[in-house]
């Protein structure tokens, strides 16, 4: 009760409109609102559900908030096209590379087709919803007829639909394949999710705990191990730390492959084992970051919840310590974790491009790597928007589920 | 004024009434001297940063003192094994017959460390490289730091459509994973070292903007703002004498970290071959170069003779970036007024 009180007091100064959603009145709000709300209870289990804001506010705060990542997610567009733009040579000739029917004029009339011809404004409104725009009537000039244009007359101007753009996924075509980006990238994204999941979930596994042991037992020599190794896993590179592994485990004792998915065979059947075996090296690389990562922020909240009165409160009344630390303070101190865990996963999924690269791993990473080899910027520039719009993404439902546990949050 | 001072101390003196009284006043940043010269693992990575800076400076009298040069490359000394290890057995007497083969062998030119697969000397390039890695990230470091407290404290202090262009930019510039925006700029603009520092330095101010932009803010709603207010204090007055002041020790700590970041994202660049263009060294690239060999081993003796290659330049940018975190936790320690009343 004391934990409801105490947020309910801060509520008054932080919200403006005290609409508390608890059980007790939670019919009467959804009757007087006369549309049937989902329960919040529902979504979030336990403690949370005594905050105080009102579904509507919720609800209100969830599409501002979605209105916010827009112009983000403008700015981001506007920098990876000047990247394209900026790009050294014609895309013309990148395309056209050895076909010995291409003349200059032939190159032109290409340009012109494919809108290079415009000045970078239209360029960008191309490339970003698929709508061309061209001035005068083009529509009454064209040999063949188009479904696609339209003339705008109070404007004098011509609008044509590509029936592409960033806009509705179309990332362009790669240069080194010729098949969408888009679909390229879908092929490979099994692959990264593979690696990025389970290192999640083991650096969680890992991570959480020693944050938690290091807190309980501040100042002593576990304590002081758990910090030490925290800090030297931020500073090896992690690339380095592959090689060591690979090395290690690969050349010199030869129990785990140095790289790939799986053994190539000629019938290429599914072995769960072998599987496995290539999964170890790259999750154990790819968790290192994020286990010290979680650990530290476990430590810092775990030793912030334990001087609070609650806890001191709970210790008074005479729980047993396990309780206090299980049912009160590691919750608690849980909550703080769940919110860096959105850019965390975003941060797994992108530090997956080095940890790829390294070990033949036949992801997004390693594919954009090749790309930039490659020179394939349409490649390049796909992965990096796919990735901008997940960290949007990672950041938004962060926001939403801090809002949603923290009732200090300001939702107004 | 200056009479009354000297009766009072003179009093104290001559009743001995506290010692305490005696002592020398102490500033802020006296203590934080103080509190920083008994953090004995903050000094050990000072020292450490220290020698490595000096070794970087001195690469080419030092390279040249022993006779060789990062870029000359001799084929036919390949993959030769550290030196100094059988150098010491023979002057302790255990081995006298490996040393002076490997002397003869590279024409009587010690590699101390070793050569590389195109026979450079690698302690040379490991020299060499410090200088560029180092170069770069305290360059860099400082551009970031620069920028970020500009355009922070703009940002805090004039607020309104300011606030939110500098905010949204910084949004949109963090929403790229950085990882994925360096080797896109790389990628297509292949920088020379000078202008990937620029890029660095240029991309890596928004964590120091937000967290100075935060604490304009609250400085502002401080008392003692008020009270410099009530006075009479121009804004820009408060932003100097107050605002920044303030601000400064986290602003070191940050830039300390920053340094050991950016040693890290160099080296990352470098080893995926977007950084530091070879043949000019960085450690980064001499692990991409190094990258190929570790399966190789020597044909004659099949022992594996590209681990030096492997292990040296990985070790090097672990103990810098290390020493640059531990120094950025002892200067947070040390210079955090609150922590100290703690104690």
């Amino acid at each position: 009760m004391d934990i409801a009180g105490l947020s309910t007091g801060q509520m008054s100064h932080a919200c403006a409109v005290r609409t508390c959603y608890t059980p007790e009145n939670a019919r009467e709000k959804r009757e007087a609102a006369g549309v049937s709300l989902p329960r919040f209870t529902l979504l979030v289990p336990g403690n949370f559900s005594r905050g105080c804001h009102s579904v509507q506010l919720m609800l209100r705060y969830i599409i501002r908030r979605l209105l916010q990542a827009i112009p983000t997610l403008l700015g981001v567009s506007v920098i990876t096209f000047l990247l394209v733009s900026a790009a050294p040579g014609d895309p013309v000739s990148l395309r056209t590379f050895g076909d010995p029917r291409m003349t200059e004029e032939t190159k032109d009339i290409l340009r012109r087709q494919l809108g290079l011809d415009q000045p970078l404004p239209l360029q960008y409104i191309a490339w970003f919803t698929g709508l061309s725009i061209r001035g005068g009537d083009q529509v009454a000039g064209m040999t063949t007829p188009s479904n696609n244009c339209g003339y705008v007359g109070n404007l004098n101007v011509t609008v044509c639909d590509s029936g592409g753009g960033i806009i509705r996924g179309d990332m362009g075509t790669s240069i080194d394949t010729k098949q969408p980006v888009w679909q390229r990238m879908v092929e490979r994204m099994p692959a990264t999710l593979q690696l990025g999941i389970t290192s999640l979930i083991v650096s969680l596994l890992i991570g959480v705990p020693l944050g938690v042991i290091s807190a309980v037992y501040r100042g002593s020599w576990v304590d002081n191990l758990i910090r030490f190794f925290s800090v030297v896993f931020r500073s090896v590179p992690v690339y380095w730390m592959a090689l060591m592994l690979i090395l290690i485990f690969a050349v010199w004792l030869g129990w785990l492959p140095s790289g790939g998915r799986q053994t190539v065979s000629l019938n290429m059947s599914f072995d769960l084992w072998d599987r496995v075996q290539h999964m170890i090296l790259p999750v154990l690389v790819l968790s290192f970051g994020p286990i010290a990562y979680f650990s530290r922020i476990m430590r810092t909240e775990t030793l912030e919840v334990i001087h609070t009165d609650y806890i001191r409160t709970a210790k008074a009344k005479g729980l047993a310590p396990n309780s206090v630390w299980f049912l009160h303070a590691l919750r608690n101190a849980l909550i703080p974790l769940m919110t860096v865990l959105g850019p965390a996963i975003v941060g797994v999924l992108a530090g997956a491009v080095v940890t790829e690269t390294i070990f033949a791993w036949p992801g997004l990473g390693r594919l954009t790597i090749n790309a930039v080899y490659q020179q394939d910027y349409p490649m390049v520039l796909g992965s990096g928007i796919f990735f901008a719009a997940l960290t949007i993404l990672g950041y938004l439902l962060t926001d939403i589920f801090y809002a949603l546990v923290d009732p200090r949050v300001r939702l107004s | 004024m200056a009479v009354q001072e000297t009766t009072a101390t003179s009093i104290v003196r001559d009743n001995g009434v506290s010692e305490i009284l005696k002592r020398k006043p102490q500033t802020y940043w006296s203590m934080a001297r103080t509190s920083l010269s008994r953090d004995k693992l903050t000094l050990i990575a000072m020292s450490f940063i220290l020698l490595i800076g000096l070794l970087a400076i001195f690469a080419g009298t030092i390279s040249s003192a022993l006779g060789v040069d990062p870029y000359d490359t001799e084929p036919v000394n390949k993959f030769q094994t550290p030196y100094i290890i059988p150098y010491l057995e023979w002057r302790l007497g255990i081995d006298t017959t490996t040393a002076p083969t490997m002397l003869y062998q590279a024409g009587g030119t010690p590699h101390w460390l070793g050569t590389d697969q195109l026979g450079r000397d690698v302690l040379s390039r490991l020299l060499y490289g410090g200088r560029i890695s180092l170069t770069i990230a305290l360059v860099a470091a400082a551009i970031a730091m620069v920028v970020g407290v500009l355009f922070g404290t703009l940002s805090g202090y004039f607020g309104g459509v300011v606030d939110d262009v500098f905010m949204w930019f910084i949004n949109t510039m963090t929403s790229i994973p950085d990882i994925y925006l360096l080797i896109i700029i790389n990628s297509i603009f292949r920088p020379s070292p000078l202008i990937l520092t620029l890029y660095l330095g240029l991309l890596g101010w928004f964590g120091t903007a937000r967290f100075m932009r935060g604490n304009v803010l609250k400085v502002r709603s401080l008392d003692y703002t008020l009270s410099a207010r009530a006075i009479g204090a121009t804004d820009s007055r408060i932003m100097r004498s107050h605002v920044i002041p303030n601000s400064m020790p986290v602003i070191i700590v940050i830039t300390f970290i920053d340094v050991g970041a950016l040693i890290l994202t160099e080296s990352i660049l470098s080893f995926l071959g977007v950084g530091v263009p070879p043949p000019t060294p960085s450690w980064g690239n001499m692990l991409y170069g190094a990258n190929d060999y570790i399966f190789y081993r020597d044909p004659i003796t099949y022992s594996m003779s590209a681990l030096h290659l492997l292990i040296l330049p990985g070790i090097l940018t672990t103990l810098t970036v290390l020493a640059f975190y531990l120094i950025g936790d002892g200067l947070r320690d040390a210079l955090d007024p609150m922590l100290k009343n703690k104690k």
